[in-house]
C-alpha cells in the first residue's frame, strides 16, 4: 500500500493581548454608531514587536512540537501582510526555526485564501517529495479606524506539516474555482482595504461561489455531503455558514466556530487557523472539509486517522485563547500599528541602521538564538566567540552550536525600565539563565503579570527594533513568561 | 607582583568646576575653569607640563575625537595630548595615564583632564548610543538607570530582603547625599531631601525613582601630578600621594557563564579593590580607609558597592546605611561632597572630581563639609558600564606619610 499523504503534525498561535470590541466601539460610536453589532467580545492583537512573521515562527514552532527540525524539506508562509514585498519572509521563518540549510522556501499571498491555496498545493506536491513540508499561515492586517474590518479582524497564524506517512489527517481531495469577484481589494502598497457592499458580497460571493464549488468539488472528490463531520468556513458573516450548508447537503451541526467571539478573521490564515482548532478536537474517522474565499474558492477535505490520538500536546489554537489578556487599550493598539503618531520623544532618535554584513555573519546567532557549546568543557555560551568565556580554560575554536531558543530559563535579574525608549513603556529586560547552561541579557515579552527572580520564562521571536529612517525591520528572541 | 604605584607620585595641584546645567559654557570653557583652578594650587608655569591626558564619556556627542580639545581649550605648548574613554572610568583613567607617566620618570609633570558637556543633548539622563553593530543585534540597550536596578532584583533574591526594606535602605542613600550636597557650593544639586520624598518619588526603572539616580551634569574637573620630590622642591609641604591605583575590566563571564556570577554584586570592584589594598598596603578596609567617594550613579550601585569594598559584610550594607555608618559624621563617609547624586555626575570629569574631594579632605581645605576626624587615606571608586559587563576604577590616595 502506498504511503498516506496528508497532514503530519499542526500548531497555531495567537498573540495574548485581546482588545475588547466595545472600547473600540467606545471611541468611534460618534462616528460610526453603525458598528455597534459588531461591538461585541473580543479580538486578539499581536504586541508592538509582532508582525506576520513573528506569529508564523511562534506557530511553526509548534506545529513542530516533537519533531526533528532537520526532516523539514521546505516551508511556506502565507499571508497579505507580510513585512517585506522583496526579501524573503519564509526565509526568516526559516532562520528562527533553525531548519536545514537545504530547505526550499516560499511566500505565499495575492488573496484571502492564499493560506488554504497553499495548503492545497503542499499536500498535492507531498507524494513527490522525499521531506515534509511546513505548510504556515500567518496575518494581522491593518485596518482602518471605525470600519467593520477593524472590528472583525485578528492576528494570528497557523501552521501545517504535511507529508506521507503516519498522517494525523489523510488528505481525502481538493477543488477550487477562480473567479475575478472583487469583494474588496488592496493595492500594492496601499495601506488599508477598499470594501464593497457586503449583502451584495454575503449573496453573490459567500453564498453562490461557495456553494457552487462545494457541490462542483464534493461530486469530484466522491465524499458526499452529508459524510461531512466538520465544515471550516472562515467567515464570521451571519448565517451564511448555515445557508451554505443547508443548500449543499452539510450538516449543520458540522459547521465550525467562527472564533470570531474570542479572535476575529485572521485573513488569509484563518481557515489553517480553524482547521488546526477542528483537529485539536477531532475523533479518528471523522471528515473535515476547509474552504478558502477569496476571488474564488478552495475546499480541501481530509480525513482524520488513528495518529491523531498519538500526537504529543501541543498549544494549538486552545492553549492560545486560554492564555488571554484582556486589553482595554485602544490608542496602544492604533500606536502599536502605526495608525496614530505619540510623541516618542528625543531617546527614541537612536539610529536603528542595521549593517547587512554583520547581519549576515551572525544570522545563526541572531535569528536562530545558536549559542555555542564548548566541546572540551561543555561550557555553554552567548553569542560564540573565539575564545570560550569558561574562567579556568581557554580552549579555542571549539564552540559547537547549541541552539537556546527551545530551552526553559529562568529570570537572573530583572527591571521595569520607564526612561529607555519602548512602545511599551516600561520596558522589561533582564538577564536569564537558561536550563542546562547558557545565558543572556534579553528583552522581556508579553509581562502582564509582575515578574520576580526565578520566574520561568520561554523565549519568542519578536521585533526588536525598527529602523524607521530605511523601513527596516531587525528581529531578535525575547524571554516571555512561561505557559 | 607589581611593585605598584605607592607613594611615587605627588598631586601637585587639583581643580574642579561647579557641576550642573552650565547652558552658557562648552566643553572648552569648562577645561578653562577646571584648568585656572589647578594650576594656580600647583603654582608652575603650563609650560612645565609634560604630557596630558584628557577623559571624556561620550566624546561623540560633545567633544569630538582625539586630545585636540584639551590642546586647543589650554593652548598646551603641542606636548602629547591622549585622550581615554573607558565609560565611567573615563575619568580616573585619564588620572592614570598622567601618574604613570610621572612614575616611569617619561615626565616630570603631568596634567590629566576629564571633561563632559551632557546638556546639550536635549533631554536629562545619559545619552542613548550605540554598542557596536553586533551588540546592538544581540543585547539591550537599556538606559542607566535600567541596567542598574536589575541588581536591586538579584542582590534582593540573594539575601532575602523585602521589597520595601531595600527601596527604603536605598533611599537612605539618596538623602544622606542630599545633606552633604547642600553643604558644597559646586554642587549640581544643593537640597536636602526628607526619605518620603525620595520613596513617593516617580518610578524611572523598577525599583530606582527619580531620587535613586544621580544628576546628569556639565563640568570638568583636574589634576597636575609630579614626584613627591619635585613637589617638595616646588616649596609644597603638606603632600598627597597616590597610594593605589586600579582598574579591573568585565571579560564576559559575568554575562555569558551561566552559574558563576549571580547578579547581585560586582565582580570587578572585588577584584580591583583587592588590589588595590594589596598596592596601598591596606590590610585591614574598615580601620584604614577613612574617607570613600563611591559611583553612586544610582543609590543600589553605592549600596552594593561598599560591601565588594569590603566595608560592609555580605547582605548587610543595607543595615549599615540605615544605620548611618557612611553618613558625614559615619564610620566611614561616603560622598561627603554630595556624591555623583548631588555634586553631579559629567562623566569624564566624574573620577578626577572624587580625587579632587579627597584631595581637599585630606589637606583640610574641605570648608564647611570637612570631615572632623581628619582623613589619612580616602578612596575612591567607579564604575562604568553595567553590572553585567563594566569597568571598575579604584584611587587610593592619602597623606605622603600615611
Amino acid at each position: 500500500m502506498m504511503a498516506e499523504t496528508g497532514i503530519l503534525s499542526f500548531g497555531a498561535y495567537v498573540p495574548r493581548k485581546r482588545l475588547q470590541r466595545s472600547v473600540i466601539y467606545a471611541a468611534n460610536s460618534w462616528f460610526a454608531p453603525g458598528l455597534r453589532g459588531l461591538a461585541k467580545g473580543e479580538k486578539a492583537i499581536g504586541d508592538w514587536d509582532e508582525d506576520s512573521i513573528t506569529m508564523a515562527v511562534e506557530a511553526g514552532r509548534d506545529a513542530l512540537t516533537g519533531i526533528d527540525r532537520a526532516e523539514v524539506g521546505s516551508v511556506s508562509l502565507a499571508s497579505t501582510t507580510l513585512p517585506f514585498a522583496d526579501r524573503l519572509n519564509s526565509g526568516i521563518v526559516k532562520e528562527a526555526l533553525n531548519l536545514a540549510e537545504g530547505v526550499s522556501a516560499i511566500d505565499v499571498g495575492g488573496s484571502q485564501r492564499a493560506g488554504l491555496s497553499s495548503l492545497r498545493q503542499a499536500l498535492e506536491a507531498a507524494a513527490g517529495r522525499t521531506a515534509p513540508h511546513l505548510c504556515i499561515a500567518s496575518e494581522m492586517r491593518i485596518t482602518c479606524p471605525a470600519s467593520d474590518l477593524e472590528l472583525n479582524a485578528g492576528d494570528a497564524a497557523a501552521g501545517l506539516l504535511v507529508g506521507t506517512g503516519d498522517v494525523v489527517a489523510r488528505f481525502v481531495g481538493a477543488y477550487s474555482t477562480t473567479a475575478d469577484f472583487v469583494d474588496h481589494y488592496r493595492s500594492a502598497g496601499q495601506k488599508y482595504d477598499y470594501v464593497f457592499e457586503s449583502r451584495w458580497i454575503k449573496e453573490e460571493g459567500h453564498v453562490a461561489l461557495s456553494v457552487q464549488t462545494i457541490k462542483d468539488g464534493l461530486e469530484k472528490i466522491g465524499v458526499a455531503p452529508a459524510s461531512i463531520d466538520r465544515f471550516v468556513f472562515p467567515i464570521s458573516s451571519k448565517g451564511v455558514a448555515a445557508t451554505i450548508a443547508k443548500k449543499t447537503g452539510i450538516n449543520p451541526d458540522a459547521i465550525a466556530d467562527t472564533l470570531i467571539a474570542q479572535l476575529g478573521e485572521a485573513g488569509s490564515a484563518h481557515s489553517l487557523v480553524m482547521l488546526v482548532a477542528a483537529l485539536e478536537t477531532a475523533k479518528p474517522g471523522e471528515k473535515i472539509l476547509v474552504l478558502g474565499f477569496g476571488q474564488g474558492v478552495d475546499i480541501v477535505v481530509f480525513e482524520v486517522t488513528e495518529a491523531i490520538t498519538r500526537l504529543a500536546p501541543r498549544r494549538g489554537v486552545a492553549g492560545s485563547l486560554a492564555r488571554r489578556f484582556a486589553d482595554s487599550n485602544y490608542t496602544r493598539w492604533l500606536f502599536h500599528r502605526g495608525l496614530v503618531d505619540m510623541e516618542k520623544g528625543i531617546r527614541a532618535e537612536l539610529d536603528q541602521k542595521q549593517p547587512a554584513t554583520t547581519a549576515w555573519r551572525h544570522h545563526k546567532g541572531v535569528l536562530g538564538l545558536v549559542a555555542g557549546k564548548c566541546s572540551k568543557t561543555g561550557m555553554i555560551q552567548f553569542p560564540k566567540s573565539d575564545i570560550s568565556v569558561a574562567p579556568n580554560d581557554r580552549s579555542q575554536g571549539t564552540q559547537e552550536d547549541y541552539p537556546l531558543a527551545e530551552i526553559p530559563a529562568k529570570v537572573m535579574t530583572f527591571t521595569a525600565d520607564s526612561l529607555t525608549y519602548s512602545p511599551s513603556p516600561p520596558n522589561y529586560y533582564g538577564m536569564v539563565d537558561f536550563e542546562g547552561g547558557g545565558r543572556i541579557i534579553a528583552e522581556f515579552a508579553d509581562i502582564f503579570e509582575e515578574v520576580e527572580v526565578g520566574a520561568h520564562m520561554q523565549m519568542v521571536f519578536r521585533i526588536k527594533a525598527v529602523d524607521d529612517v530605511r523601513d527596516f525591520v531587525k528581529y531578535f528572541w525575547k524571554a516571555a513568561p512561561a505557559a | 607582583m607589581a611593585r605598584g604605584i605607592k607613594d611615587k607620585v605627588a598631586i601637585l595641584g587639583m581643580g574642579c568646576t561647579r557641576f550642573g546645567e552650565r547652558w552658557d559654557m562648552d566643553a572648552d570653557n569648562l577645561m578653562v575653569e577646571a584648568f585656572d583652578e589647578a594650576i594656580a594650587d600647583a603654582g608652575i608655569d603650563v609650560t612645565q607640563i609634560d604630557a596630558a591626558w584628557l577623559g571624556v564619556g561620550f566624546d561623540a556627542m560633545n567633544i569630538g575625537p582625539s586630545g585636540l580639545p584639551l590642546s586647543i581649550a589650554l593652548r598646551l605648548p603641542n606636548i602629547g595630548v591622549t585622550k581615554v574613554e573607558n565609560y565611567c572610568a573615563s575619568g580616573t583613567e585619564s588620572f592614570r595615564g598622567a601618574v604613570y607617566a610621572v612614575a616611569s620618570g617619561a615626565a616630570d609633570i603631568a596634567l590629566a583632564m576629564g571633561v563632559e558637556k551632557l546638556k546639550d543633548t536635549g533631554y536629562g539622563g545619559l545619552p542613548v548610543r550605540s554598542r557596536g553593530t553586533t551588540y546592538d543585534m544581540l543585547g539591550v540597550t537599556g538606559s542607566g538607570p535600567g541596567n542598574f536596578a536589575q541588581i536591586a532584583s538579584a542582590y534582593r533574591a540573594q539575601y532575602g530582603i523585602g521589597k520595601d526594606d531595600l527601596k527604603r535602605a536605598i533611599g537612605q542613600v539618596s538623602v544622606k547625599s542630599h545633606a552633604n550636597g547642600a553643604k558644597n557650593p559646586k554642587a549640581h544639586l544643593r537640597k536636602a531631601v526628607d526619605i518620603d520624598t525620595v520613596l513617593n518619588a516617580p518610578m524611572i526603572a523598577e525599583p530606582l525613582g527619580l531620587y535613586d539616580c544621580c544628576g546628569v551634569s556639565d563640568g570638568a574637573a583636574c589634576a597636575i601630578v609630579t614626584t613627591p620630590e619635585i613637589a617638595r622642591a616646588l616649596g609644597k609641604t603638606d603632600l598627597v600621594t597616590v597610594k593605589a591605583l586600579q582598574i579591573a575590566a568585565s571579560n564576559g563571564w559575568e554575562l555569558q557563564a551561566a552559574g558563576g556570577w549571580n547578579g547581585s554584586y560586582f565582580h570587578t570592584t572585588r577584584l580591583a579593590a583587592k588590589r588595590a589594598y594589596d598596592e596601598a598596603g591596606v590590610t585591614n578596609p574598615r580601620d584604614q580607609i577613612s574617607l570613600t567617594e563611591v559611583h553612586d550613579c544610582f543609590s543600589i550601585t553605592e549600596l552594593v558597592t561598599m560591601e565588594d569594598l569590603f566595608l560592609s559584610e555580605d547582605g548587610q550594607a543595607w543595615k549599615d546605611v540605615l544605620n548611618g555608618d557612611f553618613d558625614a559624621d559615619g564610620r566611614i563617609p561616603c560622598q561627603i561632597d554630595g556624591g555623583l547624586k548631588c555634586f553631579g555626575h559629567p562623566i569624564g570629569a566624574s573620577g578626577l572630581r572624587m580625587i579632587y574631594e579627597n584631595y581637599l579632605q585630606l589637606l583640610g581645605r574641605a570648608g564647611d563639609r570637612q570631615r572632623q576626624t581628619p582623613p589619612s587615606l580616602a578612596l575612591s571608586h567607579n564604575l562604568g558600564g553595567m553590572p553585567s559587563q563594566n569597568v571598575s576604577s579604584i584611587a587610593i590616595v592619602g597623606l605622603a606619610d600615611a
